[in-house]
């Protein structure tokens, strides 16, 4: 093995990551308290730490590998995925009225989840390609978008808003990040902006409004919506400056916060260490994504800083939206807050992002003789 | 090649490198600058809630806890044409308890038991069978408390916490069992039904409409759900409303059904089995639609047991068959002014052609008799009416034919449904020789048009039918849809639907055939096989009929056969008639089952309910000439 191999691993990126993962497991561990009381060999934190181990066993797979060969297999991968995507559509469980799980063996797992990653991979191979430059015409630009759209599609069918959103997310940021000239945003701007009144009167059914109005502004739904940020706010509210104490917060124990293992757990974090775990958190994803976006910056070529661009951006999103929509900023979708929520797919396909971008580090000198 | 394509593509990188770590600087900025605001926002949000609002969320936290409560929509209203309330809600009110705000559950579950003097191990086996369910969950004890039993509990609940008294509107049948069959009844939504289309939007544990308007007026009269969050106190009292989306209640429906008339004719029937309704042949309005026997409606609101179910499914006189539009029965005699219109219409006879009965119908060496042993003599079709003589309808029907027949009286309505939207309704059957061929394999025999003639065989027609028919004879030809909802009432007096009459076609019949019938019909009456019923004030159209149950042997004495036969073997009575005659406002249906003869097993019920709609409008008794 190349001994600059392992010179360039970036192991900051590997204790902000732990950091983070501690807190998730603390929080998670205060969640799920009396169902861990109640039955200490099996419970949902057991298998998160199973979950963990499986994680930073796909992490490290990941790093064996040169990232290079990702750019003539990606387009298989992404296709594979995609069509993954459309058996879960028409064979999938369904689990609350939608249906994202693939069910193979006894063993659970969500296609949509590993899209997040291909598409990016995707996206930077297509842009770090000889003919594109920054800043690409419009004809360059419509393929990315098709690869966009059609999984984007087949997850909204699902239904599932958050994954949607995160995909549009991640691909946004890395079509800008390429550069989008500001003609073709105008034009864009100036092309959707009078759909969306004819759109909004004519197409939605009453319904439909109804729920697009209760994500803007859950008070419409005091019962459901608006139920779970009062109990969040109070929550979060309720840890003031430095917290209640582990395992001492009680809007989580009396069961009043739905779903506080998985999408809100961060009101668990915030009840329990208060104004200052909440910062700490933070800074902890702060600081993640510059050691990622270093990365970037000092990656070999263009497609390795465009797939690390594509990881930050689905670390950085998941967080940023999660933590939003927690805290009552932004509308309530079902996104889960990365390495702290519980949940398998998810895990892996973080820990599978950490992974590529560790991969991009390793590699990053530019005259290698192999 | 390969290597110097690589060495290529490595000084390319290079290039690269240089040229996009300045093309690039920009985007890494403005990444690192959203990075940071957002931070930024979300510290200073996180401030103002943990730091500046902290102290009122952590006060809330620790002594005040938010609930989420339902609130059940009332259902719409049901009342007759004229604004009496037929089906109405009262309030119900249940015991619950949330197990999390009670310390001694066992104690208080006794103390329970005793103010509702009730068994406590019947509340235990309710907790116990949902243990799993989370303990702030409210689970229901009982339902529908009396009133005594609310009494006690409100008295002690000061010293029960978290002991509640739910509050629920339920429907209440006003007149228990009297309409039961058009109104239907609610009960409690099946899983299938949950899942399905249809119920959207549906929780489980809600009641639906089963049968009848209930049912078929589902989407009106259900209404919204609403609820509450609730901001409770550490023992479970409600300490504020905190966000409240009130229910919208279900439309009310006004009926053209008449409350009065509907009382008369369920009057008619009690202790018989058999239908009336009664129609407005002027529009088509149902003014009354009786079935007998009735059932308890208010036993499906309160939960039927499964022995109830079985003992009211098991039922030798089928109390829940809808006998006015779910039941046909064969029409006998009462066909004959249709099969008269045909033959009219068609040519096969007018007004002044004469068959000759001697008392039966000699065809293929068989004898089919007239109810007249001795017959009627030389016969046009107006006496043929009024006497109902069968033999002449023999004739006229063999003349005819099986389709033509079947075209014409089809066009009355009779073998299709009305439409009248409820559920369960029976098609009837006229036959054709092509359904028969069809439904059997044997192609139609020429006997069986004779048979078929006089509303025998095959033929089957529910009343609601007849008395649709029946109103289109007495108005020259105008088929109606039956129905029975003339308005839809909203939450806001501005919203109201009207419910427009809808005429489903005009027969195409020339009126002196019209008149000729109607004509005979007032001749029933009058002088023929109906003037039992005969009222010098109301001059009433109408025709008797007697169906035949079982197959009479050929030959065989059917006066002997009338005595000996058990009563579950005596013919289905029927009448049919309309009043004024020459202006009719109302047309009723009657059949009693097993009644025997219809001119005085059914007749005399239909007069009773032309009279009391009639008084009731003030009828002068002028109004024909």
């Amino acid at each position: 093995m190349d001994r600059r191999l392992i010179e360039n691993f970036d192991w900051s990126i590997i204790w902000a990551l732990l950091a983070i993962m501690c807190i998730g497991l603390l929080s998670i561990y205060s969640a799920l308290y009396p169902q861990i009381q109640a039955r200490p060999t099996n419970n949902l934190f057991i298998k998160q730490l199973i979950w963990l181990a499986i994680g930073f066993a796909v992490m490290c797979g990941s790093l064996f590998f040169n990232y290079q060969r990702l750019r003539t297999l990606s387009p298989w991968i992404y296709g594979l995925v995609l069509l993954l995507l459309v058996v879960v559509l028409a064979i999938g469980k369904e689990v609350h009225g939608s249906k994202r799980w693939l069910e193979i063996g006894g063993f659970q797992f969500q296609p949509s989840e590993f899209m997040k990653v291909i598409i990016a991979v995707q996206l930077a191979g297509y842009f770090s390609s000889q003919d594109i430059t920054s800043f690409p015409g419009i004809k360059k630009l419509i393929l990315p978008v098709g690869y966009v759209v059609l999984p984007v599609l087949v997850v909204l069918a699902e239904p599932d808003l958050g994954t949607a959103i995160s995909l549009l997310a991640i691909a946004t940021t890395m079509i800008l990040f390429v550069g989008v000239r500001w003609k073709y945003l105008a034009i864009l701007t100036l092309t959707v902006m009078p759909l969306i009144y004819p759109m909004w009167e004519h197409v939605l059914k009453p319904y439909q409004k109804r729920r697009v109005l209760i994500l803007l502004s859950p008070d419409l739904d005091p019962l459901g919506a608006g139920y779970h940020i009062r109990q969040s706010k109070i929550a979060i509210g309720s840890g003031m400056l430095w917290g209640k104490g582990f395992l001492n917060g009680t809007q989580t124990k009396l069961h009043f916060l739905p779903e506080k293992h998985t999408d809100f757990i961060f009101s668990v974090w915030a009840e329990e260490w208060g104004f200052i775990g909440c910062v700490a958190l933070i800074l902890l994803f702060c600081l993640l994504i510059f050691l990622t976006l270093r990365v970037a910056t000092r990656s070999r070529d263009r497609f390795g800083s465009l797939v690390v661009i594509g990881m930050s951006a689905l670390i950085l999103w998941q967080a940023f939206i999660n933590i939003g929509m927690v805290i009552g900023l932004l509308p309530v979708v079902g996104i889960t807050l990365p390495f702290v929520s519980y949940g398998g797919s998810s895990l892996i396909t973080l820990c599978l992002a950490i992974g590529l971008i560790e991969n991009v580090s390793m590699r990053r000198y530019v005259f290698q003789t192999r | 090649m390969k290597t110097k394509s690589n060495k290529f593509d490595g000084l390319k990188l290079i290039n690269w490198e240089n040229q996009e770590s300045i093309s690039f600087q920009k985007q890494y900025i403005l990444i690192s600058a959203v990075v940071l605001l957002i931070t930024m926002v979300y510290l200073v949000r996180l401030w103002h809630l943990q730091v500046i609002l902290g102290q009122s969320y952590r006060f809330q936290s620790e002594n005040n806890r938010i609930r989420v409560e339902e609130i059940a929509a009332p259902r719409g209203i049901i009342f007759d044409r004229n604004g009496v309330p037929i089906v109405e809600n009262r309030p119900a009110y249940h015991l619950v308890i949330i197990r999390e705000d009670i310390s001694d559950l066992e104690g208080t579950i006794n103390e329970l038991a005793r103010l509702c003097e009730r068994n406590p191990d019947e509340f235990f086996s309710i907790v116990e069978a949902n243990k799993t369910t989370p303990k702030f969950v409210p689970l229901r004890l009982a339902s529908d408390l009396d009133r005594d039993c609310l009494a006690r509990i409100e008295a002690q609940r000061i010293r029960l916490p978290g002991v509640f008294i739910q509050l629920e509107p339920k429907r209440e049948y006003k007149w228990n069992g009297t309409a039961a069959h058009l109104v239907g009844y609610l009960s409690e939504i099946t899983e299938a039904e949950l899942r399905s289309e249809k119920y959207q939007g549906y929780y489980s544990g809600e009641d639906i409409g089963k049968v009848g308007i209930e049912s078929a007026f589902e989407k009106y009269l259900h209404g919204t759900r609403g609820g509450r969050q609730l901001e409770v106190d550490a023992a479970g009292r409600r300490v504020r409303v905190l966000e409240e989306e009130l229910p919208i209640a279900g439309r009310n429906l006004w009926l053209t059904l008449d409350m009065d008339l509907q009382k008369t004719a369920e009057a008619q029937l009690e202790g018989k089995t058999g239908a009336i309704v009664a129609v407005d042949p002027t529009d088509g309005a149902v003014l009354a639609f009786a079935c007998s026997p009735s059932y308890d409606q208010e036993k499906f609101i309160r939960g039927l047991t499964k022995d109830e179910w079985i003992v009211l499914s098991k039922d030798p006189s089928h109390p829940l068959l809808n006998r006015g539009s779910g039941a046909a029965y064969p029409p006998g005699s009462t066909y004959k002014p249709f099969v008269a219109l045909a033959a009219l219409q068609e040519g096969v006879i007018n007004p002044t052609s004469t068959f000759t009965c001697p008392g039966y119908f000699q065809f293929a060496d068989r004898s089919y008799r007239c109810w007249k042993e001795h017959g009627h003599g030389t016969i046009a079709v107006e006496r043929a009416l009024v006497e109902s003589c069968d033999v002449f309808f023999y004739q006229t029907g063999f003349k005819l034919g099986v389709d033509r027949m079947a075209q014409c009286v089809t066009m009355f309505g009779l073998g299709e449904r009305t439409g009248i939207g409820l559920q369960g309704e029976h098609p009837g059957l006229i036959p054709t020789s092509w359904w028969k061929k069809q439904a059997t394999g044997i192609p139609w025999q020429k006997g069986e048009t004779i048979s078929i003639s006089i509303g025998q065989g095959f033929d089957l027609v529910t009343p609601l039918q007849m008395a649709m028919g029946y109103a289109a004879i007495s108005n020259n030809g105008n088929l109606w849809q039956p129905y029975v909802v003339k308005k839809i009432e909203g939450s806001s007096a501005d919203e109201i639907d009207e419910v427009k009459p809808h005429l489903k076609r005009k027969i195409p019949i020339d009126q002196r055939w019209f008149d000729l019938v109607k004509k005979a019909l007032a001749g029933v009456v009058e002088r023929g096989t109906g003037h039992l019923i005969r009222d010098p004030l109301i001059p009433i159209a109408g025709k008797t009929g007697t169906a035949q149950v079982v197959h009479v042997a050929q030959g065989a004495n059917r006066k002997l056969l009338e005595k000996l036969t058990k009563m579950k073997d005596k013919d289905h009575a029927w009448f049919i008639g309309y009043a004024p005659a020459s202006d009719a406002r109302i047309c009723v249906a009657a059949i009693v089952e097993h009644g025997g003869h219809g001119a005085s097993a059914a007749a005399p019920l239909v007069k009773n309910v032309i009279q009391a709609y009639l008084k009731d409008i003030h009828y002068d008794g002028q109004a024909s000439d």
